[in-house]
């Protein structure tokens, strides 16, 4: 750290030589910022402005360069010095585009120039350039978990790619669900009728795939390591055990029909001419192997009615049941209604829907059954009383009104049950049902993860995996393995195997980034790491609890131990450090803090009122830079610093910045909740949950609670962010100057 | 209600497969979606004057409600604008639909009496085949006299302002009443509608019987 050269650039480029006085600002930066190097340039993103600061790095020994010009989010690649750290003070959009060209604002503009030199400086002084992930491995084999539809496109997918596939299925045959269908939901032109499931050729291609190693009746019985260097124990059902070196892992194991034993209103359980889709399926091959005829299950006579009944046990409002939509149900049961009349069309077929949704092309679907005859018929099945060798169905028709409607003598009855994700143990479900004394939890592990955090992969809602729905659909919270299939979200074949080709791809990039020490989405590319300063430790394990994606486990005595490889890079393990022992090269307590500590803050008489904003570069900065790129004009008053995720702010950075007299701080993060929008999923969340305490800081400090203001922010919100910034001004304008200014 | 029994028992329990065979364009039914662009594009305000809109006699059909539909005086209140069948999702040509149903109630003989429409058809069809030209002061006169006497002067009396314009137009000939102008072969033309009106008979009841 003893010899570092800082160099600041200040552009004159687009309208900043016009509106700023950088002559000023080349002072600032050498008087208030300290750096002995400092020029100014007129079109520093161009060739020669380029050419000039490489220039310096290497005849000057320049280590660190300070770029006064725009966001940091544009230029990017001109300004990418990988061997030397770099700051980005945004003159640009963050300066001049947000304020008028007009005299009065001139010299309140000019200190918000002044300021972000000086925070620029301070910043890239407290950085060193980010070296890589040293504790790196480079596997390329995929793992895949799962043997059915989604399972058998990933590892054909991967394997097309040329990477070797190493796939574990748990049955002693593949094809999972689509394996016991008798046929499938077209998806071709003209969809008119059932297609081949074409299960039978994927297996071939499978089995004909040198570059895919199967293990049949096998589960995972340990997975260990950390992306580009798992090792996995994989248990056979003959007892062997075999380990594999894994790059990435997709979890494909799919989903189980809700129990129909559960639906005993609707006849599940009680009569054998009560099935749920599975059991049809499997009459239907049956009688595709004898005569054709489907025959009733009570007594082997031709079934000359059937009732389909949708949405059993699915939609629940009551909570007892599932209260989601499965979303293939309806094709499904199209399809099987002509299976009945593909082979005679006297049968007849009727589905009681509450709203029929057909996905995809399912509604040409739709069209062909009505034209084969099938009866749909818009009502909610109350009941279904077997008698004999029939069953009559007792529902409301929905569009008749009439409550008693029912069908008599009813041959067989069709439960559309829904899917239920396979996707092992709820990890949360078992940290507070310890916390309750609740030991027993009934599924079985499906990675048998060596986390500190949990045997599987984190659940979001209903049992089905956690992912950033909108963003990054495959992610998983776990870095290096993906889920791809039913086991994410309900599904159909066809999504399914859309699925599984996206999950291998993410895969093989997660493998590739981890072998070359970078970080998986939303950081990619990122060669920044936590460094943890274990003399400081006082093994509080906030850290390792609150790492949303199960980076740090513990050693035995208690210390954190960081996997680099695993990590992502947010920031979290920092903002929640009591200690502030971990930190990134070019990110830490330090970087943001020396920024806040080099602002200017006029006295109290000034009417200048100093606003800190914390924004998260993943929404709100791009939202700000956006707002600048509409000229969305916004107070001269506020000071902006970009944070890798709310879960990275750390406390102090608030303390601090209200001890050095600011008048208000605004924290701009991601939606959190069941609805997140965070891209570290649970950081936004973990950092509100530090900040609902900071109500107590502020008492202590004798100031009011609306100094410092959460807000959720989302990358759209370029017209409200600025509307948000002003009425704040506003509003601490009415609260007073801070009483900590001249301290 | 002879023809009626018989049908009926013939097509027990399948009163979807009674229509699609018997009424017009009836094979449609099956088509409809229920999502009711139908009713929400019927200009007669069906809310009032209908009992069930389009899309609910066709799922009444698919449960085999046949009495309730085919005595439903619904049908017979669409006035063949066609914007039901123009913005039909599923193509179902539903006037004609309403038509096809309203002839084979009316034809076995299920069909609301006094309902106007059904009414002023038949009072239509005599008169025009009657001189092979329309009558229209005895056409209207009809329909004023359809539910008796005294209301029949109430509606003449209402419309008195109308009549009088028109006759002073020259528009409304007073002696009409008398018997009116004819069709130069007006038996000619009784003949050839007794017989296309055989045709249609035979194989409609061919149809019914077989």
């Amino acid at each position: 750290m003893a010899d570092i050269k800082v160099a600041a650039y200040i552009c004159k480029g687009c309208g900043l030589g016009e509106r700023l006085d950088t002559d000023a600002l080349v002072k600032i930066a050498q008087k208030d910022g300290k750096v002995p190097m400092a020029k100014t340039h007129d079109f520093l993103c161009n060739a020669d402005g380029v050419a000039m600061i490489k220039n310096d790095i290497a005849n000057e020994g320049v280590t660190h360069v300070m770029i006064g010009a725009c966001s940091r989010r544009a230029k990017t690649e001109a300004f990418h010095f990988p061997e030397n750290a770099v700051a980005r003070a945004n003159l640009r959009e963050g300066v001049v585009w947000i304020r008028p060209d007009t005299d009065e604002a001139r010299e309140t503009t000019q200190e918000m120039a002044e300021d972000y030199i000086r925070m620029g400086c301070a910043e890239v002084k407290a950085m060193t350039a980010p070296g890589g992930n040293p504790n790196t491995g480079g596997s390329k084999t995929l793992l895949v978990v799962g043997g059915g539809v989604t399972g058998m496109t990933t590892a054909i997918e991967a394997s097309k790619t040329g990477y070797p596939v190493v796939l574990v299925e748990k049955s002693g045959a593949l094809g999972g669900w689509a394996g016991m269908l008798y046929k499938r939901t077209p998806v071709h032109e003209p969809y008119k009728s059932p297609a081949d499931t074409g299960v039978a050729d994927l297996v071939s291609q499978v089995m004909g795939d040198s570059n895919i190693k199967l293990y049949l009746n096998a589960t995972i019985a340990k997975t260990d390591g950390a992306p580009g260097r798992f090792v996995v124990d994989i248990a056979t059902e003959s007892g062997a055990s075999h380990t594999e070196d894994i790059g990435a892992i997709v979890q494909a194991t799919g989903f189980t029909l809700y129990d129909m034993n559960k639906l005993p209103e609707l006849g599940g359980g009680k009569s054998p001419n009560v099935v749920d889709q599975a059991g049809l399926e499997a009459l239907a091959k049956t009688a595709a192997a004898g005569d054709g005829v489907i025959r009733r299950p009570s007594d082997g006579q031709p079934v000359k009615s059937v009732v389909f009944v949708q949405c059993a046990g699915q939609r629940d409002p009551t909570g007892t049941h599932l209260s989601y939509c499965s979303g293939f149900c309806c094709n499904a049961s199209i399809k099987q209604a002509m299976y009945f009349k593909d082979t005679n069309p006297a049968v007849d077929t009727t589905i009681i829907y509450t709203d029929l949704r057909t996905p995809g092309n399912g509604e040409d679907f739709y069209r062909s059954a009505q034209e084969k005859g099938v009866i749909f018929t818009k009502g909610k099945v109350a009941e279904v009383v077997p008698n004999g060798n029939t069953s009559t169905v007792k529902f409301k028709d929905l569009i008749l009104g009439d409550t008693d409607a029912a069908m008599a003598d009813v041959d067989l009855v069709v439960l559309a049950t829904g899917q239920v994700a396979n996707s092992g143990i709820n990890i949360d479900a078992v940290a507070e049902k310890a916390e309750e004394g609740v030991v027993e939890v009934k599924p079985i592990s499906i990675l048998n993860l060596t986390y500190r955090q949990g045997k599987d992969v984190p659940q979001l809602k209903q049992g089905f995996t956690d992912s950033h729905f909108i963003c990054f659909p495959y992610e998983t919270r776990r870095t290096g393995i993906y889920t791809a299939g039913p086991v994410r979200r309900p599904m159909d074949i066809a999504q399914a195997r859309e699925d599984a080709t996206g999950a291998a791809l993410k895969a093989i990039q997660a493998l590739e980034n981890a072998e070359l020490g970078r970080a998986a989405h939303p950081r990619s590319g990122d060669l920044s790491f936590p460094k943890v300063r274990l003399e400081g430790c006082t093994q509080c394990k906030r850290c390792t609890v609150e790492c949303p994606f199960g980076a740090i486990d513990e050693d035995e005595k208690r210390f954190p131990v960081f996997n680099e490889s695993r990590c992502r890079r947010c920031g979290t393990c920092m903002g929640a450090c009591p200690v502030r022992v971990i930190s990134f090269e070019n990110y830490s307590v330090n970087t943001v803090g020396a920024q806040i500590k080099a602002v200017d803050i006029p006295d109290e008489f000034s009417e200048k009122p100093r606003i800190l904003i914390l924004a998260c570069e993943n929404d709100a900065y791009p939202a700000l830079d956006m707002a600048g790129m509409s000229r969305n004009e916004y107070s001269a008053f506020v000071r902006i610093i970009p944070i890798r995720c709310l879960g990275s702010v750390n406390t102090i950075w608030i303390t601090d910045a209200l001890n050095a007299g600011y008048d208000g701080v605004m924290m701009m993060g991601c939606k959190s909740g069941d609805e997140y929008q965070c891209h570290f999923v649970k950081g936004s969340e973990l950092g509100r949950v530090r900040l609902s305490k900071i109500d107590d800081t502020l008492k202590t400090l004798n100031l009011e609670k609306e100094r410092v203001r959460d807000l959720e922010v989302a990358i759209t919100d370029i017209e409200r962010v600025p509307d948000m910034i002003n009425k704040y001004a506003a509003e601490l304008v009415a609260v007073g100057p801070s009483p900590f200014k001249g301290f | 209600m002879s023809a009626n029994t018989a049908v009926a028992e013939k097509y027990r329990n399948n009163f979807l497969k009674e229509i699609e065979e018997q009424v017009e364009m009836g094979d449609w039914v099956k088509m409809c979606m229920q999502c009711g662009v139908c009713s929400g594009s019927c200009p007669t305000n069906f809310q009032s004057a209908w009992e069930h809109p389009p899309q609910e006699l066709f799922m009444m059909i698919r449960a085999g409600k046949r009495e309730e539909v085919l005595t439903s005086s619904s049908m017979w209140n669409c006035t063949s604008c066609y914007n039901c069948i123009v913005r039909c999702p599923r193509k179902l040509p539903i006037t004609h639909i309403m038509h096809g149903i309203a002839e084979y109630a009316h034809r076995l003989g299920m069909a609301p009496k006094m309902q106007a429409t059904r009414f002023f058809s038949g009072l239509f069809w005599k008169n025009a085949t009657k001189t092979g030209r329309v009558n229209e002061l005895k056409l209207s006169m009809g329909l004023y006299f359809k539910d008796g006497f005294v209301q029949g002067i109430k509606n003449g009396m209402a419309m008195q302002a109308v009549a009088l314009g028109l006759v002073k137009a020259g528009r409304l000939n007073v002696m009409e009443l008398l018997g009116g102008h004819k069709c130069k072969d007006q038996k000619g033309i009784q003949a050839m509608l007794a017989k296309a009106y055989e045709i249609e008979r035979t194989r409609k009841t061919a149809k019914l019987a077989g």
